[in-house]
């Protein structure tokens, strides 16, 4: 199998470097039979690669441990879900799972992609071919996740405990679908360049790839928060960790691309700029796997520390040299046609929302590389954490969310008073009711006040939108609401899906919020003993330890310690934390196998929740240490998720208008879409 | 004044107050990362690194030199980088990773005090085998 998957591999290498360099060649010009030649040779890399990832696949299922990959991330007594997914819990796998994945959107791009957009065709293989072709590289010259060991182990080393949790299953799967997927608008945008192809075309040509990667490195993102504050323990979903940050780079220069490409769509602005996001995007996926594969940033994450790292800086570099010299020499080209008319537009706020996200995107850049930049240019490393995070990117994320509701609100070319008076009475007063009544319940935290009270603005901004429009059906198809709201929202699933990505991401920034108002306590308990802990909605928690018990289960022992938990009098139930030892066995002897891991005890509701981290017992006694939180509104995190994916899906759902009739729609508030405000303001850390 | 123009002015603003955010945010929030080495070498010309927030990296756990109160959570422990060794002083809940079994990567993060002793405020473990090194272990048997 290792052969096989091997030769699979040279055999996807070769086919790839072939349609790469025809491809980039232009030598199929004007002879068709060439042409469809590149454009097949992705499906036959993709067919390579399916058959290469087959050959791992049957290699994790056969325990066959002779093969190091296999060895070294699964063991017989792995529940064989976790071994299915074991092959991208290593550096090896996952450039494997990359490198099929990428070649399977190439050969979507070919396939799906209409026939007016042909002639870029060519070229978006030849730049996919290139980078599948680096992936399979770096595989065979490096990483070969085929390589045998000298001798066969009878078990393998297992997978780590931490990554066996279903959140680990799906979060790099997910967050790798979003990496990859903007090689597809990269590509476009470069096929663009290359075929002096500069008007719009290929922008509609990637309208839904955008969305797409977008979406994916959302719920990746949103999974990782989840995966970090189940099974790291230390209480938050976002610390900040360069590993995070690169994940939310592309993520925020995507969200600023998927805004300006509005303004070239509409009104012919921003050329440049859209092609320099993509490229930019591109490049921050690129960046963001050399940091997580290289080890240059110190990081807890610190997986899968390699040379590969340099393989991909390299590489980097050299597609951020070809991609912008390139732009540079078309440059005239993508002069603008209109200049902008008032600084009270859509325009002006489309223009201020890219600014905000590719400075959060910048400044998160800097603290991300500020160890590295201050010993090269002071020769001390100095560090930032999350505290600089935050301090830059709350005011940038609140000014995001004041954005978020004014973009959608004031007219294109020019706002007039009527128009602001018009749009704005109604979300303003909201927002300032929102503020006064959260001020009388006496929270005080500045940024939560600004950030909930603009929340309700934003919030009514939206719900002025639907409402009239679904007051505008009603009477002139005298339909029902409900009748009403579906139509409006299938018949302009852009906007109206965009607006539901707003509600989101407002959704996110309330639970963030929330993180200000957090507490703990941390507390060593005898069995029967108890601590009170107040939450900021104004319940009490009585928290009892009520003992210790050890078993063994299928692959570790654990120690767990209950807690009764009542709220306000009422008793919610007992609560468990758990510490786990995995083992595995060898040669009929059960043999520890990595550190010790903690299972939190989490209880959720719509307010607020428990967060229960067992951190031991006192040797020889059932006492018991414990930390316990309240997390406030972390639900919402989780909800915004949903909400988030739901409204990307509306605004992806094919058919409404035919593709290519949408500069046909005259109204007003077209195009306004998807995704306002980052989500800057991570309240809390470790 | 044309729209282009003032856009232009407002963005320098905006520009001005990210850049002015990250100098601000890295003067007042940055922290030194040192490995004990430097640390030594910085506290021994310059007084004013005892009782300075720093990081320090690059060291590892000295087997066996580990000492847990879990009643109190108090953990004391010895790190080294080979040539220079600190003995650290925490109180809290340590990550799942540090062990004091084998040689365990750690940054701590906290004040070095007069005494020579580490004072940690957070305990982060690196722990090599966590993820990936298990690959260099088989290497190596291989």
């Amino acid at each position: 199998m290792t052969l096989l998957g091997t030769f699979a591999l040279w055999t996807a290498f070769l086919i790839g470097l072939w349609g790469a360099v025809i491809g980039f060649s232009g030598r199929w010009r004007g002879r068709p039979e060439l042409e469809a030649t590149v454009t097949r040779s992705t499906y036959a890399v993709f067919l390579a690669l399916v058959v290469a990832s087959l050959a791992l696949w049957k290699g994790l299922l056969t325990h066959d441990f002779n093969i190091q990959y296999v060895w070294a991330y699964t063991s017989r007594n792995l529940p064989t879900y976790f071994t299915v997914a074991a092959f991208w819990a290593g550096q090896k796998g996952s450039l494997l799972f990359w490198a099929v994945v990428l070649s399977l959107f190439a050969s979507l791009a070919q396939l799906l992609t209409s026939n007016r957009h042909r002639p870029l065709l060519p070229y978006v293989a030849a730049v996919t071919q290139s980078v599948a072709v680096f992936f399979i590289a770096v595989m065979l010259f490096a990483e070969n996740p085929f390589e045998r060991m000298a001798f066969t182990p009878l078990d393998g080393r297992g997978l780590n405990p931490q990554l066996q949790n279903v959140g680990m299953v799906i979060h790099p799967p997910m967050l790798y679908l979003g990496y990859i997927s903007i090689t597809i608008p990269f590509a476009f945008a470069v096929a663009a360049l290359l075929s002096r192809r500069l008007d719009t075309g290929w922008i509609h040509a990637i309208r839904k790839w955008t969305i797409v990667s977008w979406l994916f490195l959302s719920i990746g993102i949103t999974l990782g928060m989840w995966w970090a504050y189940v099974e790291l323990g230390w209480g938050g979903y976002w610390a900040w960790d360069p590993v995070e940050n690169a994940s939310f780079l592309p993520w925020l220069t995507m969200t600023a691309f998927l805004h300006s490409v509005m303004i070239q769509e509409k009104r012919g602005m921003l050329k440049r700029w859209n092609v320099a996001l993509v490229i930019g995007t591109f490049m921050l996926s690129i960046f963001g796997t050399f940091i997580t594969r290289s080890g240059v940033i110190a990081s807890v994450h610190s997986f899968a520390q390699s040379e590969v790292g340099y393989f991909f800086l390299a590489f980097l570099v050299a597609a951020g040299v070809f991609a912008f010299t390139l732009l540079y020499t078309r440059w005239p080209e993508l002069e603008a046609e209109v200049e902008l008319e008032s600084m009270v537009s859509r325009e002006a706020a489309f223009l201020f929302n890219n600014l905000a996200l590719v400075g959060i995107a910048f400044s998160v850049l800097w603290g991300t590389l500020f160890p590295i930049l201050s010993e090269l240019v002071r020769e001390t490393k100095i560090t930032v954490g999350p505290p600089f995070f935050n301090r830059v990117n709350i005011p940038l994320g609140l000014f995001l969310l004041a954005l978020t509701g004014i973009g959608p609100l004031i007219a294109w070319r020019k706002a007039s008073r009527a128009n602001l008076r018009r749009q704005f009475v109604v979300p303003v007063a909201v927002g300032v009711l929102t503020l006064a009544a959260l001020w009388a319940v006496g929270a005080r935290n500045f940024y939560a006040l600004v950030a909930l009270g603009l929340a309700g603005f934003v919030t009514a901004a939206i719900a002025q939108e639907f409402w009239r429009g679904v007051r505008a059906r009603g009477r002139m198809h005298a339909e029902l609401p409900p009748v009403a709201l579906i139509r409006l929202v299938s018949r302009n699933r852009r906007r109206y899906g965009g607006y539901i990505v707003h509600v989101a991401i407002v959704v996110y920034f309330v639970a963030f919020a929330g993180m200000a108002f957090k507490s703990d306590t941390e507390a060593t308990l005898a069995p029967g003993e108890s601590v009170t802990l107040a939450s900021p909605f104004g319940h009490t928690y009585t928290l009892t330890h009520t003992g210790v018990s050890q078993y063994k289960a299928l692959n570790r022992y654990v120690t767990a310690a209950a807690v009764r938990v009542e709220r306000d009098g009422e008793d919610l139930g007992i609560m468990t934390s758990e510490k786990r030892q995995h083992f595995t066995v060898e040669a009929g002897q059960e043999v520890q196998s990595f550190e010790p891991s903690t299972e939190v005890a989490i209880r959720s509701d719509l307010q607020e929740d428990l967060y229960i981290v067992f951190a031991g017992a006192v040797a020889g006694t059932e006492e018991a240490v414990y930390r316990f939180t309240i997390n406030p509104l972390v639900w919402w995190v989780w909800a915004g998720g949903f909400i988030l994916v739901f409204g990307g899906i509306v605004t992806m759902w094919p058919g409404g208008a035919p593709v290519g009739a949408v500069r046909r729609v005259p109204q007003a508030g077209y195009g306004v879409s998807l995704a306002g405000a980052g989500a800057g303001a991570s309240p809390d850390a470790k | 004044m044309k729209a282009g123009t003032k856009f232009l002015v407002v963005a320098a603003v905006i520009v001005a107050a990210v850049g002015y955010l990250i100098v601000a945010g890295v003067r007042q929030t940055g922290v030194y990362y040192f490995t004990p080495t430097e640390l030594a070498q910085k506290a021994a010309q310059d007084s004013s690194f005892y009782e300075l927030g720093v990081k320090v990296g690059g060291a590892n756990v000295v087997p066996g030199s580990v000492r847990r109160d879990v009643a109190t959570q108090q953990i004391d422990f010895r790190i080294s980088d080979g040539r220079q060794e600190y003995p650290v002083s925490y109180r809290g809940i340590v990550p799942d990773t540090f062990t004091d079994a084998d040689d365990i990567e750690v940054i701590v993060e906290g004040r070095l005090g007069r005494d020579g002793t580490f004072h940690a405020t957070e305990v982060l473990a690196k722990c090599g085998s966590r993820y990936e090194a298990a690959e260099e272990d088989a290497r190596r048997q291989a």
